[in-house]
């Protein structure tokens, strides 16, 4: 289970996010919803330690992955990144490696050299991202040679190969048309016996199809949290129901 | 007294009348150089301008064969000494530095690469000729290497800035350490515009001919001892160019050939490996 | 900011409330049988079961067409599936109506069967009922929605004394049974449309407050 408790964190001195306590249950997906610039992807890349890269950037707060704090000096953000990972809004496949390079990228480049281990984890991650039959007959071939969905596909199973126990999802269908949405709605379904999966997303529609959980953000703070259906049929605040009825945002 | 209309046209017409005079300036004379080139240094090729040394003044059926080998090694080690070194320096700077310390070490190559080649051949007298106490291949090697670094690093720096940051940050997500995604992912996405760069450097530094002048100083004989004094090409046709023997004059025009050819084909070499990198992709 | 959708929405309350206002003057009509015998009052009730049974159709389309095109949530769906739920509500209460007015014309010329006022009181509750929870539903009011579940026991109570003195009177002579029958479906029709009013304000406070407040005793501890 992810959890964060009175999360807060500023870039250059400008406070995003202003103190959030969230948890992620796991094996279930929860969404995380609110308007342009509430700090969603901000609480999101909180999670696998992004931040550490980008100068400038302060978090303070705790975040514990089942109890264990993250950010604790001792533990170390490269292994936290293959405990919990993460797909981005645009895909972004490695251009120079074929897709089987691609799959096994994240395994190959932290060490792993067996060849045998390496294919049975990119048949196994292409399988759960429902991609495998798609793609078996070409995997040495560029995946620049895939539509935007197929791409968005491969990245979830390079970060799959990976076996993480935690996948975060920043807007990973924003950029695909709705054919290719529901395919990764549907796979999102089956990933989430196995792991916890949090979702940013910006469409409303989407936190209510494919989420068991959903938290609305504003302006940096927790509105409301709880269970998709209760959200969306009946919202405790009145923020919430304005937002999620399209009054503002 | 005519309508706006034409004389906009009017106006139209005189302006691309004009860029085409001035493209036709620069673009002529260039052409007039290259075919008198050709035409004086062709006069000059033959097996016998590979294959043989240079003879004293008067004799005929001299070659530049010292003067090949030695831009060879000299080039050769400048190279081997300058690329990885200017690459290292600017994946550290595109991959690991704090942008002030990028933008700082940016300056100073930016600065350096403005620096008139025959400073660095003063740098390289000062450093390695006047401690050997004598001129050297060596010496050569490292007046060419100075003048080489900014440039690998400027264009190595700007190949990489290439690479989309989201390749990066998908390098992170996975859980790949830093420096594994410097060099297979961020070199990897650069690596053919890194080796054009690299490429089009040694072409340039190839013709540099004065630091030569008082570090590797020219040796009419063969010689590919680095610690000795040696022959290069751009020395030699200056050498051969100013002295009053007309058999010099045209190995002078035929080294010139060369050295023309030479960059003429380290360009075509460099476009391929665009062209073919950029059809594995397409594929 | 305010949305084209709360333009439909606004129009679909409107709907509902113009077929509302048809169904309480049938009711209203429905009584005035009880007091005199006219024709035109029977066509009038016949006129306005035609236009009730017309405003379903149109509401259940209106209903269907807003949640295909706007994927509501919260309220806005809430007020949509309620809508849904009221308008056959609604239009049963128009059929009771026809049903009581009919017995009515029957009975009207035959000597009365029952004495003292309770079958008026029975009528003029039953309408209190659906005024109130048309109203309920108009002003967003809770409070008179949750009178209207309340008062249906008063209903229920006022049924049943009619119900035992009709079959005492049956029992009594057997003369009367005929027009008592009739007025035993004349009752039950009242004490339904007293129903079709607590759904329709049990509506309104699922619409107000996103609770489910039927069946209460399934959600209740058993009482001892």
């Amino acid at each position: 289970m992810l959890a964060c408790q009175d999360l807060k964190i500023e870039f250059d001195r400008k406070q995003v996010l202003k103190g959030v306590t969230l948890a992620f249950p796991a094996q279930k997906i929860s969404a995380i919803i609110g308007p342009s610039g509430c700090g969603k992807s901000t609480l999101l890349r909180a999670f696998n330690r992004m931040h550490d890269l980008t100068p400038g950037a302060k978090v303070t707060g705790s975040v514990t992955l089942n109890g264990v704090e993250i950010y604790h000096d001792a533990e170390d953000p490269v292994l936290i990144r293959r405990r919990i990972g993460m797909v981005f809004q645009k895909a972004n496949p490695f251009p120079t490696l074929s897709i089987f390079e691609n799959t096994i990228s994240g395994l190959r480049l932290s060490g792993v050299g067996n060849r045998g281990l390496l294919q049975e984890a990119a048949e196994k991650a292409l399988v759960d991202a429902a991609l495998w039959d798609e793609v078996k007959d070409r995997l040495k071939s560029s995946p620049m040679s895939l539509s935007g969905g197929q791409q968005q596909r491969l990245c979830i199973a390079r970060a799959l190969a990976v076996d993480p126990e935690v996948l975060l999802m920043d807007e990973p269908c924003s950029a695909l048309d709705p054919i290719a949405t529901s395919k990764i709605e549907e796979l999102m379904f089956r990933l989430r016996e196995r792991l916890t999966v949090v979702i940013v997303t910006h469409n409303m529609q989407q936190a209510a199809r494919a989420s068991d959980r959903t938290a609305f953000l504003w302006m940096g703070e927790l509105v409301e949290e709880g269970e998709t259906e209760a959200i969306f049929t009946s919202p405790k605040k009145s923020m919430t129901e304005d937002y999620i009825t399209g009054r503002f945002g | 007294m005519m309508s706006s209309h034409r004389l906009r046209k009017f106006h139209g017409r005189l302006m691309e009348t004009v860029c085409l005079l001035a493209a036709l300036a620069a673009v002529v004379p260039l052409f007039a150089f290259l075919w008198h080139l050709v035409a004086m240094g062709a006069g000059a090729f033959s097996p016998a301008l590979f294959t043989h040394l240079p003879m004293p003044p008067g004799e005929l059926g001299g070659g530049l064969k010292n003067a090949i080998l030695g831009s060879v090694l000299v080039v050769g080690t400048a190279t081997v000494l300058g690329i990885p070194v200017g690459i290292g320096a600017a994946v550290f700077m595109t991959e690991f530095a704090r942008p002030s310390l990028t933008s700082a070490l940016r300056f100073a190559c930016d600065v350096l690469s403005g620096v008139p080649s025959i400073v660095m051949g003063l740098l390289a007298y000062q450093v390695v000729v006047r401690p050997m106490h004598h001129f050297s291949a060596f010496s050569g090697s490292i007046a060419l290497a100075f003048i080489m670094l900014p440039v690998v690093v400027i264009t190595t720096q700007e190949m990489l800035r290439l690479v989309p940051h989201s390749l990066r940050e998908a390098g992170h997500a996975l859980g790949i350490p830093a420096w594994r995604i410097a060099s297979s992912i961020s070199v990897r996405a650069a690596a053919p515009g890194i080796l054009t760069g690299a490429i089009l450097a040694m072409s340039r530094i190839a013709g540099e001919t004065a630091p030569m002048l008082f570090t590797s100083f020219g040796n009419p004989f063969l010689s590919m001892d680095p610690k000795a004094p040696i022959a290069t090409l751009p020395h030699t046709i200056f050498t051969y160019a100013i002295s009053p023997y007309e058999d010099w004059h045209r190995l002078a025009w035929g080294g010139a050939l060369i050295l023309v050819l030479g960059i003429l084909g380290a360009t075509l070499l460099s476009r391929l490996i665009l062209w073919w990198h950029q059809r594995s992709l397409n594929s | 900011m305010t949305r084209h959708f709360d333009q439909d929405l606004q129009e679909l309350k409107a709907g509902l409330l113009a077929m509302a206002g048809q169904v309480e003057e049938m009711i209203s009509l429905t009584q005035q049988t009880f007091h005199e015998r006219s024709n035109p009052i029977a066509e009038r009730i016949a006129l306005l079961d035609k236009i009730v049974d017309e405003s379903e159709l149109k509401l259940d389309q209106t209903c269907i067409d807003l949640l295909a095109l706007r994927a509501p949530f919260a309220r806005d769906l809430r007020l949509i599936a309620s809508s849904l739920k009221i308008v056959p509500e609604l239009e049963r209460i128009g059929d009771h109506c026809t049903n009581i007015a009919r017995r009515a014309l029957i009975l009207n010329p035959q000597p009365p069967v029952l004495k003292g006022d309770a079958l008026r009181r029975l009528g003029e509750e039953t309408q209190s009922m659906v005024r109130r929870a048309v109203d309920a539903f108009i002003n967003g009011d809770g409070a008179m929605a949750r009178q209207v579940i309340l008062a249906d026991d008063v209903v229920d109570r006022l049924y049943l004394q009619l119900f035992s003195e009709l079959l005492r009177g049956m029992l009594a002579d057997p003369l009367c049974i005929e027009r008592s029958t009739h007025l035993i479906i004349v009752i039950k029709n009242w004490e339904r449309i007293a129903d079709e009013a607590t759904n329709i304000a049990e509506e309104v406070l699922f619409i107000l407050e996103g609770v489910n407040v039927k069946h209460r005793y399934l959600q209740d501890p058993p009482k001892h």
